[in-house]
């Protein structure tokens, strides 16, 4: 009985999670600026300002960068998360809910949804800052779905990284070191310039990390052209370093609250 | 009757830090119960017991009849707590922690609740604001009235005053007595001794993980030797003095 009232109450809670974390993100001009305006700023830069030195082999730069900024902007989120889950931890909003007859783990699905929705937001307003600089795609729409879940895959892997690091954090600062080598990861790969132009060690990292699978996935899919095996490399990375995230997360988790 | 609190041969460590040796209370239903200590005597950690956020290591607790381990969802049902440390959210307004708690709690008229309990509390006026810019009393008080959404049968006050000036100590005096007033069953803990008597019904020490004494004021006051009397005149308390001067001062703007 119990645990069916529960049940069908969780995606209302949940609903509650998110606009609270939701009025957070959109009440913090720190966040939207980290999130949104500067990777568009990064975008304007590489195009009218790099853009004419770098050689692609594409027409247009803007259609070459946009997926490498689309995951600069998740990957600046990500320090957010684990800022806004070490608060809730320190403050005790989270033993305020956990001592309610709520799920259990409703606050910490309430942080992953928040992510998602903020995540979908700031990337549809990149893409269309990116077509009035000239992005054009010929995507379709089952390839755009393919986008979609791509970019959300990335986005709960990072989260879940992120969580890890907001929960077992003991200090503010804590909370966002792990911010960094994550925003270094979309700079050190085929995102912004073709990996053939890099010294061999760089290339060698570069070409085996997870970005580059996965910005060389989207923009397969943009452009029409065969995605081959850089989708499954890149499915594998993120469902394995996410399943690991989640386990991790969720066991510190318990443990902490 | 069922009482609405029991705890047995309670045990609870910190890795070598024993803190609850063994603690054994109850607290009858619609009653105030208040459980004073010294810092650092395991008062949060029997609230967080009771209230199903930390495991104990041994003992039996029920909390409205409901074991604390095997039936936490049932205890949560029955609860609400306001910790130790005002847990309000900073970013949202003062009306928005309250409707958020109230949907939560899956009430019908989330709205409707809040600005009655906005009302109640003197918070009318700072309803649209940050809870950030509230004062502490204000954010005590609207923790307080967080917990109060859904009308729980038992209340958990994790020393509900400390910090609050004696104005808005007796405000919140005046709140706890209204709930145990409609039956609501009342747990607080408490450093001032003062504060157990003007609130509660029954009064417990814990000390070195253990409750050294328990009873009714009148009978606590039987273990000690009555005080010498003596005929003075009686001298305001600096309580008196500061309360008068501040004078009807009502609500914070
Ligand atoms: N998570 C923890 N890990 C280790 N020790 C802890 C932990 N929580 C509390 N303690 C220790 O347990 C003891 C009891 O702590 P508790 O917070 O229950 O005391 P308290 O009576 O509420 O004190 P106060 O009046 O200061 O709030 C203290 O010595 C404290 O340092
Ligand atoms: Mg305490």
């Amino acid at each position: 009985m119990e645990t069916i009232k529960m049940k069908n109450y969780f995606f209302i809670d949940m609903g509650v999670m998110l606009i609270r974390s939701m009025r957070h993100v959109f009440r913090s001009l720190d966040t939207i600026i980290t999130v949104t305006i500067m990777p568009i700023a990064m975008m304007l830069l590489f195009v009218y300002v790099l853009g004419g030195a770098i050689k692609t082999g594409t027409d247009k730069y803007v259609n070459y960068l946009l997926p490498g900024i689309l995951l600069v902007a998740i990957a600046n989120s990500a320090g957010y998360v684990s800022y806004r889950l070490f608060l809730d931890k320190q403050r005790g909003i989270f033993e305020r809910f956990h001592s309610m007859p709520i799920a259990r783990s409703a606050p910490l699905w309430g942080h992953m949804l928040t992510s998602l929705v903020s995540n979908a937001i700031s990337l549809v307003v990149i893409i269309l800052v990116a077509l009035l600089m000239g992005f054009r795609s010929s995507a379709g729409f089952l390839s755009w779905l393919a986008i979609a879940g791509i970019l959300a895959l990335f986005t709960l892997t990072l989260t879940w990284i992120a969580a890890i690091a907001g929960l077992s954090a003991k200090s503010v600062d804590g909370a966002g070191v792990i911010a960094y080598p994550i925003h270094f990861l979309p700079l050190i790969s085929s995102a912004f310039v073709p990996t053939t132009s890099m010294p061999a060690g760089v290339k060698a990292f570069a070409e085996h990390q997870p970005v580059t699978p996965i910005v060389e996935t989207i923009r397969a899919l943009l452009y029409n052209q065969p995605v081959g095996n850089q989708i499954w490399v890149a499915l594998a990375w993120c469902i394995t370093i996410m399943f690991c995230a989640y386990l991790f997360a969720m066991r510190v988790y318990r443990k902490r609250l | 009757m069922q009482n609405a609190i029991r705890v047995k041969g309670l045990q609870k460590s910190y890795r070598q830090l024993h803190v609850l040796k063994n603690v054994d209370f109850e607290v009858e239903k619609g009653n105030i119960f208040a459980l004073l200590g010294t810092n650092g005597a395991g008062k949060t950690t029997i609230v967080k017991i009771l209230t199903t956020l930390l495991k104990k290591d041994g003992g039996q607790v029920t909390v409205n009849g409901f074991d604390v381990a095997s039936m936490p969802a049932n205890v949560r049902q029955s609860i609400s707590l306001t910790g130790q440390f005002a847990a309000v959210d900073e970013v949202l307004t003062g009306r928005e922690n309250l409707v958020m708690i109230a949907r939560l709690r899956h009430l019908s008229q989330p709205r409707e609740v809040t600005d009655d309990l906005l009302q109640r509390f003197g918070l009318s006026d700072a309803a649209d604001r940050r809870a950030s810019t509230y004062s502490g009393g204000m954010r005590r008080r609207l923790d307080i009235a967080m917990s109060l959404i859904g009308n729980p049968q038992i209340i958990f006050l994790d020393e509900p005053t400390t910090g609050l000036d004696p104005e808005g100590r007796i405000e919140v005096w005046k709140i706890i007595k209204e709930l145990a007033g409609s039956g609501t069953t009342v747990f607080l803990t408490t450093q001032y001794l003062e504060e157990a008597e003007q609130l509660a019904s029954r009064i417990a020490i814990l000390h070195e993980g253990e409750i050294i004494v328990s009873g009714t004021l009148a009978e606590l006051k039987k273990l000690f030797p009555p005080a010498k009397v003596e005929y003075i005149e009686k001298q305001p308390t600096l309580e008196d003095i500061f309360l008068k001067i501040i004078g009807n001062k009502k609500e914070d703007k």
